[in-house]
C-alpha cells in the first residue's frame, strides 16, 4: 500500500475537524473491510485515514418502542446478529448483516461502511430503506438528517460533503400488523455479493396492504425504491397472484446492468422472483 | 507518518514501530516472525490470515498494525500450551483434517472462537464459522467432523 497518514480522533468534533482540515484528502476508516482492499487496488489513494474506532458514542444500538431504533454508524454487523431488540423488532436487519461476508468480516465491517462506501449491492441499504431509516450526518456545519433513501447518489457517491461523517441510522418503530423480509440471491451461501437483493416491508389494516415499500439492491447505480410495484398493493388483499404482479412491476422499474455476476435479463427474472416471494413471506409474518 | 504501537501478542507484549500503511499481518510475520499466520488473498476473501483480536477472528491483512495498538492479538503459535496441542490442534489431526496445511492456523482460530462461545455448534453453525476460511485440499468434511467431535 502506498504510504497515508493515520489519526485516531477521540471526539467527533475532533474528527471533523481533522476532514476539514484534509480537505477531501482525508477519509474516514470504519472496519476497514471496504476501505483496506481499495488501498491495496490503488483505487482510493488518500493522504490520510481519520480512523472513527475510539469515537465510543458512534458505536452501539439503542430502542425505544415509542421513537424506535437507533444504531451508531460504527456498529458491526456482528453487533446487530448479537442484539436482541434488533432479531424481536426488526428481524429483517439480522436476516441481511448475516448474509455480509463471513465472521471475519462482520466482525469489523460496520453499517456506516457499508453505506458510505455506497456500492449497489451494499446489503444493508435495502431493508434499512423498506422500514423508512433516516440517515444523521454530522460536519463543520452542523448536524442534518435526511431518508436514508436519498442518500446515495451514485456508485460509491452519496450525499456526504467532504467534512461529513454518518453518524447513526433511525428506524422508526414498526406499524401495526407489519413485517419486512429480506433474500439475496447469490451462487454461493456464504462470502457471497449479491446478484440482486431485495427488501420488502408490508403493512396490513382490515385484511388489505395498508402501505409497503419495496427497495432493490445491486440493480440499479443506487439502491432503488419500485414504487409502481408498491402502489399496485395499497387497499388490496395481498394475493400471490398480486404480489406476483408487483414482481413484474418491480422487474420493469430495475434498472440492472450486465457484469461477471449476471445478465441483464437474469437480475430482471430475479428481480421478479424475489419481489414477489419477499411480499408472500412478510405477508405470513405480519398476520 | 511512523507510529509507536504496542501489540499484545500470545500474552506477550511487543513495543514497535510501524508505519501507518502496514498491515497486522505483515507486522506479524515480518516484524515478530510469526510466520504461523499465513498471506493467501490479502484481500479478505480466504480466512489464511485469520487472527484472534480482543478474542475475535478478523483478517489480519485487512487490518492495519496500528488500529491494533493496545490490543490483545491470538496467533497459532499461542494456541499450543507448554508444548501440548491445543483439543482443536489435536481433533484437527485425528480426523485427517490437514492436508497442505495452509488454512490450518486460521480455521483451528476461527473455531476456538466459535467453540469458546458456542461449545456445542450445530453442523450448520460451524460450517457459517469457518465460511470465511477457504480450503483447496480436504474438501471441508473432514474439517467439519474434526470440529463438530471437539466437545462430544
Ligand atoms: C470478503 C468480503 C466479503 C464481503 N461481503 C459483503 C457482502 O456480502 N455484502 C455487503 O454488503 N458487503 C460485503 N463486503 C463489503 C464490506 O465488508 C461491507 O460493506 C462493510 O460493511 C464495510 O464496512 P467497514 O466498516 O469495513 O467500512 P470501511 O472499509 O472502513 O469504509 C468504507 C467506506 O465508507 C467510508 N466510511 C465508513 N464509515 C463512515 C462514516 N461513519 N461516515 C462517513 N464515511 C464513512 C470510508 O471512508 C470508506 O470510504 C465484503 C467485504 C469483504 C472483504
Ligand atoms: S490473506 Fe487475509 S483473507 Fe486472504
Ligand atoms: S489443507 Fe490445504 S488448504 Fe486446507
Amino acid at each position: 500500500m502506498q504510504a497515508f497518514d493515520y489519526f485516531a480522533p477521540t471526539s467527533v468534533d475532533q474528527a471533523i475537524a481533522m476532514l476539514a482540515q484534509h480537505k477531501g484528502r482525508g477519509v474516514p476508516l470504519a472496519g476497514g473491510t471496504d476501505l483496506l482492499p481499495q488501498l491495496k487496488n490503488k483505487l482510493a489513494t488518500p493522504a490520510a485515514l481519520i480512523d472513527l474506532k475510539k469515537l465510543s458514542s458512534l458505536r452501539g444500538i439503542s430502542y425505544d418502542a415509542s421513537s424506535g431504533l437507533r444504531i451508531g454508524a460504527m456498529t458491526t454487523h456482528s453487533d446487530i446478529l448479537a442484539n436482541r431488540d434488533i432479531a424481536g423488532h426488526y428481524p429483517v436487519l439480522s436476516q441481511a448483516a448475516g448474509t455480509i461476508g463471513s465472521v471475519q468480516v462482520r466482525n469489523r465491517g460496520t453499517v456506516g461502511g457499508n453505506l458510505c462506501h455506497a456500492v449497489p449491492s451494499a446489503d444493508m441499504a435495502p431493508p434499512l430503506i423498506a422500514l423508512g431509516a433516516t440517515a444523521v450526518i454530522q460536519g463543520s456545519a452542523g448536524q442534518r438528517e435526511l431518508l436514508l433513501e436519498d442518500f446515495f447518489t451514485g456508485p460509491n457517491q452519496t450525499v456526504l460533503k467532504d467534512d461529513e461523517l454518518l453518524v447513526a441510522l433511525k428506524v422508526p418503530p414498526a406499524a401495526q400488523r407489519s413485517a419486512a423480509i429480506f433474500l439475496k440471491h447469490g451462487v454461493r451461501k456464504a462470502m457471497e455479493i449479491a446478484i440482486v437483493c431485495v427488501a420488502s416491508c408490508v403493512s396490513f389494516q382490515d385484511g388489505v396492504c395498508a402501505g409497503a415499500r419495496i427497495t432493490l439492491g445491486a440493480v440499479a447505480p443506487t439502491p432503488l425504491r419500485a414504487r409502481q410495484a408498491e402502489s399496485l398493493l395499497s387497499g388490496k388483499a395481498l394475493t400471490q397472484d398480486l404480489a406476483a404482479q408487483a414482481g413484474t412491476a418491480a422487474a420493469q422499474e430495475a434498472r440492472p446492468i450486465t457484469d461477471m455476476r449476471g445478465s441483464i435479463e437474469y437480475r430482471r427474472a430475479i428481480v421478479q422472483a424475489l419481489t414477489s416471494r419477499t411480499l408472500m413471506q412478510a405477508a405470513a409474518l405480519a398476520r | 507518518m511512523k507510529h509507536n504501537i504496542t501489540l499484545i501478542v500470545n500474552e506477550k507484549s511487543y513495543t514497535l514501530e510501524v508505519d501507518s500503511q502496514r498491515t497486522l499481518l505483515d507486522v506479524l510475520r515480518r516484524d515478530l516472525s510469526l510466520t504461523g499466520t499465513k498471506e493467501g488473498c490479502g484481500m479478505g476473501d480466504c480466512g489464511t490470515c485469520t487472527v484472534l483480536l480482543e478474542g475475535r477472528p478478523v483478517n489480519s491483512c485487512l487490518t492495519l498494525a496500528v488500529e491494533a495498538d493496545g490490543q490483545h492479538i491470538q496467533t497459532i503459535e499461542g494456541v499450543a500450551q507448554n508444548g501440548v496441542l491445543h483439543p482443536i490442534q489435536q481433533a484437527f489431526i485425528d480426523h485427517g483434517a490437514i492436508q497442505c496445511g495452509f488454512c490450518t492456523p486460521g480455521m483451528v482460530l476461527s473455531t476456538k472462537a466459535l467453540l469458546e462461545s458456542n461449545p456445542h455448534p450445530t453442523e450448520l453453525e460451524v460450517r457459517t464459522a469457518i465460511a470465511g476460511n477457504l480450503c483447496r485440499c480436504t474438501g471441508y468434511d473432514k474439517i467439519v467432523k474434526a470440529i463438530m467431535s471437539v466437545n462430544p
